[in-house]
């Protein structure tokens, strides 16, 4: 059994909201693909090869300085809940969250983290490494990520083609392997109903949208993530720059949007985010749609100075940790459906009541 | 909506472009659009990999050479039968042995196939070798480059020759 409280900040420092535009930007995620030459990718390996690409990983990270009080977990290794527990936190994928190991899923499937760096072994790709930052901070985070790239190449034996550049399991992610997303929060677009055009115009310009997981998932809590679309053709300079000019032009339109509310139509605005405080503050049962739609709410609320003493970073937390694997682990009933709502209720309120208090 | 071009037919693609930091949207016809050299945006944009798959068969690798059907990778044993299944590939070696028609594939997925990213000072595994095919297919790469750049700059004269040129060697 591995405890997961030893993972340094719980491997969630971005949530702190010190970096640029934290406020709108939550978070900034980069990643980059990676495969070895001398071993078939994930759906063709065989546990032996998997074994093996973990052994030659497992050599790097041990001696990079890059590992340096971080950890290392064996996907299998893992109590299912304690893998949904990482996936909230962004840190393994999905595929890995719901592997079963041990001959059935993926045997020999590793995560390491340190610091902002996170490193999967045996996902799709042999490598996916990822790097997390507060707000939006395009640039440092992929240097971050770089240094880990650049070790991780020095040693390995990593496949690049003279043409199609890194080689990937999916096609979709050959060249650089780089996606780089923005986790943004636009409440002020979708109220206005200006949020279909700016998303319709994002695919024209080769940019993608997803939900708050990533890839497949839905929009909760009008918390979108934004990512480049195409990985080959571009540099990665060129990807980021690209992508960084967007966001920052959708956090223009964002701003916009809320002045225009708060111009027009300034007390239904006030209204709505003081009655979802008030929900946050006082329910007794919030399923986990209704707590990220209030906290966007609240979150609207805090931007535009209307609800004061309330840190963003309260509100980042209480986004992750309202999550149901999160809720699971503070009670070890591991409630269900109703007693969950509850648990989520009597947590929210907690930690606001908290935050109040100490306000004063 | 009308054309902008024309002002006769219906505006069917919506061209939205950020220059300069200021965004412009030009509706075109289908007919406009095409004479300008404005790809249709579903070549490089959101486009299910399954469509492209399953016409991987049918299109193939234009003149280039194809690939045998049954041909297996020597490497792990995957064929294009096994990739259109999952649409995951095998190993590395996979990228060389179905080189022409991942060519194709990269090139309607992300609207190039040639990497213009970093590459590891030295890159310690022996690196996937180059086919024949490409001297031709780098200007082709290069026509495309340019062609991209005057969209987006909306020189759709220059567009227009540069599709025309591509057209011929392609």
């Amino acid at each position: 059994m591995i405890d997961l409280a030893l993972i340094p900040d719980g491997g969630l420092s971005w949530l702190d909201a010190s970096g640029p535009v934290s406020n709108i930007v939550l978070s900034t995620r980069v990643r980059l693909a990676r495969n070895l030459t001398t071993f078939p990718f994930a759906v063709r390996g065989r546990e032996e090869d998997r074994r093996r690409v973990l052994e030659q990983v497992d050599r790097v990270w041990q001696r990079s300085p890059l590992s340096k009080g971080g950890m290392r977990f064996l996907v299998d290794d893992l109590e299912p809940a304690d893998r949904l527990l990482l996936h909230e936190r962004h840190l393994i994928s999905k595929e890995l969250a719901s592997a079963t190991g041990h001959g059935g899923g993926r045997s020999h499937a590793a995560v390491y983290l340190a610091g902002p760096l996170g490193l999967m072994v045996n996902e799709e790709d042999h490598l996916r490494l990822q790097v997390f930052h507060s707000g939006f901070a395009l640039g440092t985070a992929y240097a971050d990520l770089e240094r880990l790239d650049r070790e991780l190449g020095a040693a390995l034996p990593v496949a690049f083609h003279q043409e199609f550049g890194y080689l990937t399991a999916c096609p979709t992610n050959a060249g650089t392997g780089l996606r780089a997303s923005v986790l943004i929060h636009l409440p002020g677009l979708v109220l206005t109903k200006e949020i279909a055009k700016v998303l319709q115009g994002l695919s024209q310009v080769g940019l993608t949208f997803r939900g708050l997981y990533g890839e497949g998932s839905e929009v909760v809590g009008n918390f979108f993530q934004l990512s480049n679309q195409t990985t080959l053709g571009k540099s990665e300079e060129e990807l980021l720059d690209h992508l960084g000019k967007i966001v920052r032009q959708v956090v223009t339109y964002e701003e916009q949007a809320r002045q225009v509310l708060l111009r027009d139509a300034p007390t239904i605005i006030e209204d709505k985010v003081w009655r979802a405080y008030a929900l946050l503050r006082y329910a007794r049962s919030l399923s986990f749609e209704e707590a990220m739609n209030l906290l966007s709410g609240v979150r609207l609320g805090v931007g535009l100075n209307l609800i004061p003493r309330l840190s963003v970073y309260t509100l980042n937390k209480l986004l992750i940790y309202t999550q149901p694997a999160h809720l699971a682990a503070l009670d070890v009933r591991a409630p269900k459906d109703q007693e969950q709502r509850a648990a989520r209720a009597a947590y929210v309120r907690q930690v606001l009541e908290d935050e109040a208090a100490r306000a004063g | 909506m009308l054309c902008d071009n024309c002002s006769e037919r219906e505006a069917q693609i919506h061209l939205t472009q950020i220059v300069n930091n200021s965004v412009t949207t030009l509706h075109l016809c289908e007919q406009c659009a095409a004479e300008k050299g404005v790809e249709t945006g579903a070549s490089v944009a959101k486009f299910p990999l399954g469509d492209f798959l399953a016409s991987l068969g049918k299109t193939g690798g234009g003149e280039q050479a194809e690939v045998a059907p049954g041909v297996a990778c020597p490497f792990c044993g995957g064929t294009l039968k096994d990739f259109r299944e999952t649409g995951r590939l095998g190993c590395a070696m996979c990228y060389t042995t179905f080189e022409p028609h991942l060519r194709d594939l990269l090139r309607r997925l992300h609207g190039s196939s040639r990497h213009a990213g970093e590459q590891y000072a030295a890159t310690p595994g022996a690196p996937v070798p180059e086919s024949p095919a490409e001297t031709g297919s780098r200007e082709v790469g290069d026509l495309r480059e340019k062609l991209r750049r005057a969209v987006e700059a909306e020189n759709f004269e220059l567009a227009a020759e540069l599709r025309d040129r591509l057209k011929v060697l392609e």
